[in-house]
This record gives C-alpha cells, structure tokens and sequence, in this order.
C-alpha cells in the first residue's frame, strides 16, 4: 500500500539544498515543442540562436535536420556549426566535440534522434543531458509524438507509428518550453496522414490540444521547482486539483468518478486520500480495500495520511499541495452533540476557505 | 443560444503585456492583405514600440472617434465609420477595454459584436486575466482586481483562439530592454504584474484556457458514446452527462465569486447552469432595499454570463431552492460560504448545513473565498 506523510525530514531539506546547487551548476534547458512538421520549430530555435549570437552569446549549433527551409539555411550560414560525426555509416550529433569546443549555448535540433549503436548514449537526449550537466545550455526542439508517455495517444490519432522517445521527465526538467502554435491551416508542410481523426484539419487540432497541454503540464512542474527553490508554499496555481476524501464506509465509487470526470474536464490533477484509523474492523479493512482499488483504477494519485484529527490532516495536506477542490461525503445521520460543537464538515468547511468543497450524500 | 454572428472572429490570447499579440495581428493582418483581403484598422494602440508600428505600414487605418467626457477628450474606435467604411476584416487592438461614457456602448468587446453581425471579420488581442471566469484566481495570483472583464460566452463565440507565447524570462528581458515600457514605467511593471512566478502562473493560465477553447471547437461533447481519454467508465453514474448546476443568489457580496466559479465549472462539465434567488415576494421587496439592490446586481451579472435566472418565492430558502432543484433535476447546488455569524447557533442549523441535509441526492458544493494571497495592489 502506498504511503506518503508529506513532512519534511532533514534528508529532504539536504537535498533540497543539493537541488538548488545542481541547478545553479547545469546549462540551461528551453524547448521548442511542435505538434506537426511544418509550423516551423526548427527555424524558432534557429532564430533565437541567432539573436542570442548578436547579444554577445557564445553560440554553436550542435544538430540539424538534414531538410531545412532557404530562411533557416540564411540563418545557419551566420553561425557556428559543430560537424556532425559518422558512427556506422549514420551522422550523429558530436557531444564530444561540443563539449571541447564548451560554448555557451547550443542548438540541437531533433532531440528524439536515436543514435547508431557503438555510441556512447543511446539518444541524443542524453547527450544533450551531458552537455547540460557541463554547464552549457542547450536550445532544442522536439515533436510532442516522441513524448514517452504521449506517444500511444498522438499515434491513435494521426496513424504513425515512431520508436524513438525523450523522456517526460526530461522534458519536466527543462527551463522554458515553448509551444510553437499555429493554427491548423498554417500547417502548410503537414502531410495530411490521419489516423483515428476525421479530417487532417480535426487531426492537427487534436495534436494542437496535446501541445498545449503538455506545455501547461511543464510549466507547472516549473513553477513547482521554482517555488521549491524560493521556499514559497504552493498556495495559488493554474491548475485544477482535485481531493477525493474517503474511509471504508464511503460511497466511494460516484465521488471518485465525478472526481475523475472533473479532473479530466479541467486537464487537472486527481488525488484520492484517506486518513488511516486506529483499529478499523475487518469489513472496514475490505471496503477501504474496495474503494481504493476504485482510486487506482481510476488512475488517481493514493496518499495514505496519519493524524490525530483527520479534518486537520486533510486540510494540511490539502493546502500543502494546492488543492483546488475538496470532495467530501457527508452522512445525514448527525449526531446529536455536533449540534452544539460544529459537524467534521462544519470545521473542514471553516477550515477550506480558498477551497472548493463538494458534498456527496451518502 | 442567439444566432452566430456573420463575421468571424479570431482571439490574439497572450498572457501579459509584451508577449507580441499585437504584433501577431499585425503580422497575419498584412498576410490578409497580400492575399487580396480587403482589411482595416479599426483600433491601434502603439504603446511606442517600433517594431509594431513599423507593422501597421500600408495598413488603412480609420481615424479615431474624439468624445468629449468631462472636459477631456478621448478617443475610442469609430465603429460607425467601420461600418461604412465595410471592410472584410477589422483589426482591433484590445478587445476588453472599456469605452468612455458618451460611447454608445459600455464595452469594446460590444463594438466588435456590432462589426461582427455586420459581417466584418475580426482581429482581436487580449489578455488571459481578462476573462471574467478567471477574475478571481487572477486577483488571488496577482493582487490586482481586474476590471475589463470578457464574458466567457464572447470567447467561446470567436472562431479561433490562438496563443501568442513568449516564455516569462524572455518577457522579463524584453521588459528590461525597455521593448514593452518606458524604464521608469518598466520597474513599475516589476514590482506588481511582472514578478516571474505571477508570470509563470497566468502563462499556464492562458496555456490551459488555449487548450479548452482548441477542445471545444473540435468534439461534440454531448454526442452519443463519448468518452474523454483514458476509457475509464463510471457506471456508478449514468447519468453523468447531463449535469445541471443551480447557483443560488443572495446579497452576500461573495455571490459574484459564486457566480463566476459555478459557471466555469458548468463549462468545463459541459452542464447547464442556473442561478436563482429565494424571497417571499416575486419582486423582491420584502427584502430591505440594499439586499434587494445587491440580489438585484447579482442576478444581473448573472444573465449577462448567460446563466439563465429566476426568483423563487418561498419563506424557507433551503427548502424552496432543493424543492426547485429537484423538480428541475439539479445535479449540483453552489452555496457561498457561510459568514462567521452565520455558523450554527445552538438552536437552528446554518443554511449549508439545511440544504446538505434536504438535497439527498444532489452534490452541494460550498465555493472558495478566493482571496488575495500576493500582496495587496492598488489598481
């Protein structure tokens, strides 16, 4: 059974402060994230190296595609490019030489490429990851379809089947992402291949949709770090999340599902806590089994918290992780004291002022 | 839902000042233009930045209409010299400001309606904490109280919605370069909307919006079989589609906040919204006039979001609102919180406290005071 009691204990701290040195140390990450070939990404990347460069940046470009636009060729002529190297007969990215040569800032284009075996990594994004471990940063661009956990999606809808993958870690790690986002019909150089989707127009818009997302996903890992790094709780954000509170008597199955349904209508984030009780009986135990096989089937994330006051410990930890919506169910059997101190959902109500709560009946 | 305008409409969506909306427009203005699209510029706001005044060249640019307001000139878009003037597309810089009074609408977002039903096409820009549903989470995250409001419905009405994005650093560069403002204006700037983690937040804010709107112009939600990602089924409830949300009015001031929050979850859930309010008498007047006043504003907001209105008589709130929920299949209630006064008394139940109790088969949810954590700005 999962368990996390979010408190921080000294080896937490320690490697906080060791996460902060590290970032400090490593280049810097920004991505250029498409969702089509044609909108145009490699030229952003391109561009932005080259206004760097007229900053006073030391720039090199590191990769290329092999296909490039007459604008992005005016653009290469103006600044350093690192040879590609051949292993087995395949032009790989020269991390090596890069890391030599150690400039400021280098442009990689396609970070999903796989590199030929006999390489020292087996994609270019760990070379990349070398040579931001070396303190130079790198400016890349990707396709959402090489996303790891993106690629089964975007594959059912535009039919094309791709084995090389980055990381969504990876990608979690990075500074800046930018969407390069172009409405449908600017997608001139789309090859009109659907899968699922009706139309290439519905197609591209379906992918555009996955773009933004992952966009929005990334920058709220980003502002999590940055929160982390400054010490500031998180107690405001963009996105919906959204806690499931339930014991073993809990008519679990019609809040965890409004609770899935709602965290998918908002792209939000779905956790399912209980509050563990002291002896619970053995029908307890089962039903508590039941109604967090319903959480996982639901794909929720499970915390399993300990506390004395169980409204308490859902509000700490509602207010910890900023929760947007408390789900609650609520039985209509009061007790007849609750009358004068106040029912739990009287206090978690008080309790939540800058959240939601939803009241389920039982 | 009133007929579609003629004209369609495309949203320039940025995030903060700088991130280059204006230039955008500009720039697939005069791609129009190249393609022998007949275009003007209805409204322009330079700001001083070179490089998009530089866009407005061989733009036709219709002059400014003077209103004279309290001894002082201003000038706003002459919407009637663009209705003659009958081009196929308008470009207008900032669609949610608000005209001076003496215009004949309030809003600018309105003049573009007018342009719009007369089948001009629009170019527009605004900015994500402009949108009314997000006022509060905007006021929470930044401290500032956003005034020019666009009414959720207006952006669900335009035909595309596209994101014009810079990432927060490179905005901060500009911002410090003197791009965006004057320097003295620039450090202004800074120190309230301009902090990196404010402009991370309302980037995600506008990415997350961008996204909905690109969702919703793409399925029919309410076609048979649909079923968002993951094929997770609810069978505990079937009757999942079709949502009802009754958001009940009252003078509390927090009623504002209740409406805006009720009706983007009701979006979002592609459920039908209500707001109702309880009083004894059809016309309100049993109440004392300043709660009669603040229901009134209330129930007003309300209809102009589009959330269809009513007042229920009754002397008993919680019984006549769950009473009218019921007879209307409500899935869910929305009640503000209760005020400190209001928490139980010994002798009777607060007005959470009845309806949780009365509505047994309905979900009641009690909206956050979202109040501002950052700190307070002057506007």
């Amino acid at each position: 059974m999962p368990t996390a009691i979010r408190r921080r204990s000294p080896e937490e701290l320690l490697q906080q402060v060791q996460a902060e040195e590290d970032y400090e140390r490593r280049g810097r990450l920004k991505v250029f994230l498409g969702y089509a070939s044609g909108v145009g990404k490699s030229f952003r990347m391109l561009d932005e190296g080259r206004r760097r460069k007229e900053r006073g940046q030391d720039v090199v470009v590191g990769a290329i595609q092999p296909k490039t636009s007459p604008e992005s060729e005016a653009i290469l002529d103006k600044l350093e490019v690192i040879p590609l190297r051949e292993v087995s007969g395949v032009a790989v990215m020269d991390a090596e030489a890069i890391l030599k040569r150690h400039p400021g800032v280098c442009l990689v284009d396609g970070l999903a490429y796989d590199n030929p075996p006999g390489s020292a990594h087996a994609s270019r994004w760990e070379d990349v990851n070398d040579l931001l471990d070396a303190g130079i940063s790198v400016i890349t661009s990707v396709n959402i379809q090489y996303i790891d956990d993106l690629r089964e999606r975007v594959q059912r809808i535009t039919g094309k089947h791709v084995s090389q993958t980055v990381p969504r870690s990876f990608l979690n790690s990075a500074d800046e992402i930018v969407v390069v986002d172009a409405p449908p019909e600017m997608c001139i150089a789309y090859d009109g291949q659907t899968g699922g989707a009706a139309s290439p127009e519905q197609t591209l818009s379906e992918l555009r949709e996955i773009a933004l997302l992952l966009a929005a996903d990334v920058v709220d890992k980003q502002l999590e770090a940055y929160l982390r790094r400054n010490g500031i709780p998180q107690t405001f954000g963009a996105q919906e999340r959204i806690l499931v509170c339930i014991t073993p008597r809990a008519n679990a199955g019609p809040m965890i599902a409004s609770g899935k349904r709602n965290a998918d209508r908002f792209h939000g984030d779905l956790t399912v806590a209980y509050v563990r009780q002291a002896e619970i009986s053995a029908d307890d135990q089962e039903a508590l089994e039941r109604n967090l096989a319903i959480a996982r089937a639901a794909h929720a994330h499970i915390e399993i918290l300990d506390g004395q006051d169980p409204i308490e410990t859902l509000l700490d930890f509602a207010h910890e992780h900023g929760i947007t919506q408390i789900f609650v169910g609520h039985s209509i059997h009061e007790q007849w004291w609750e009358r004068f101190t106040g029912t739990p959902l009287d206090r978690l109500i008080r309790g939540a002022h800058d959240i939601d709560v939803r009241v389920f009946p039982h | 839902m009133a007929r579609p305008p003629l004209g369609k409409l495309k949203i320039f969506l940025g995030y903060a000042a700088g991130v280059g909306k204006t230039y955008q427009m500009l720039e697939e203005a005069q791609q129009a233009k190249r393609h022998g699209i007949d275009v003007v510029i209805g409204y322009f706001e330079p700001h001083g930045r070179k490089d998009t005044i530089a866009k407005t060249e061989g733009l036709e640019i219709i002059p400014r209409r003077k209103i004279d307001y309290r001894g002082g000139l201003f000038e706003e878009m002459d919407t009637v010299a663009i209705l003659r003037r009958r081009p196929q597309l308008c470009v207008v810089d900032e669609f949610p400001h608000t005209n001076v009074p003496g215009a004949e609408r309030l809003k600018r977002w309105q003049d573009v309606q007018i342009l719009l039903d007369a089948g001009i096409d629009v170019y527009t820009t605004m900015n994500i904490q402009h949108l009314e549903s997000l006022n509060d989470q905007v006021w929470s995250i930044t401290g500032i109280r956003v005034r020019e409001t666009i009414p959720d419905w207006v952006m669900q009405q335009a035909d595309q919605v596209v994101m014009v994005d810079l990432t927060p650093r490179a905005l901060l560069n500009r911002l410090a370069r003197g791009v965006v403002y004057s320097q003295e204006k620039a450090q202004k700037a800074l120190d309230n909307f301009f902090q990196e983690s404010t402009l991370v937040v309302l980037r995600e804010l506008a990415l997350r919006q961008t996204a909905h709107e690109v969702e919703i112009r793409q399925v029919d939600y309410d076609a048979p079989g649909f079923e968002p990602e993951s094929g997770y089924h609810d069978e505990a409830e079937p009757q999942a589609a079709s949502e009802r949300i009754l958001i009940l009015v009252t003078p509390d001031p927090a009623t504002a906040m209740l409406i805006r929050r009720g009706k983007r979850v009701a979006d979002y859930l592609h459920a039908e919204c209500f707001a109702v309010s309880v009083s004894r008498e059809v016309d309100l007047h049993d109440m004392p006039a300043r709660d009669r006043e603040m229901v009134e504003r209330h129930l007003n907001f309300a209809r102009n979001l589009h959330i269809e209105t009513r007042i229920l008589q009754g002397h008993d709130i919680a019984k006549t609102l769950v009473e009218f929920a019921h007879l209307n299949g409500v899935t869910q209630i929305f009640l503000t919180r209760p005020r400190p006064s209001q928490w139980p008394a010994l002798s009777r139940r607060s007005l959470v406290q009845q309806v949780v109790h009365l509505a047994r088969d309905m979900q009641v949810t009690i909206a956050a005071d979202r109040a501002n954590r950052a700190q307070p700005q002057p506007v």
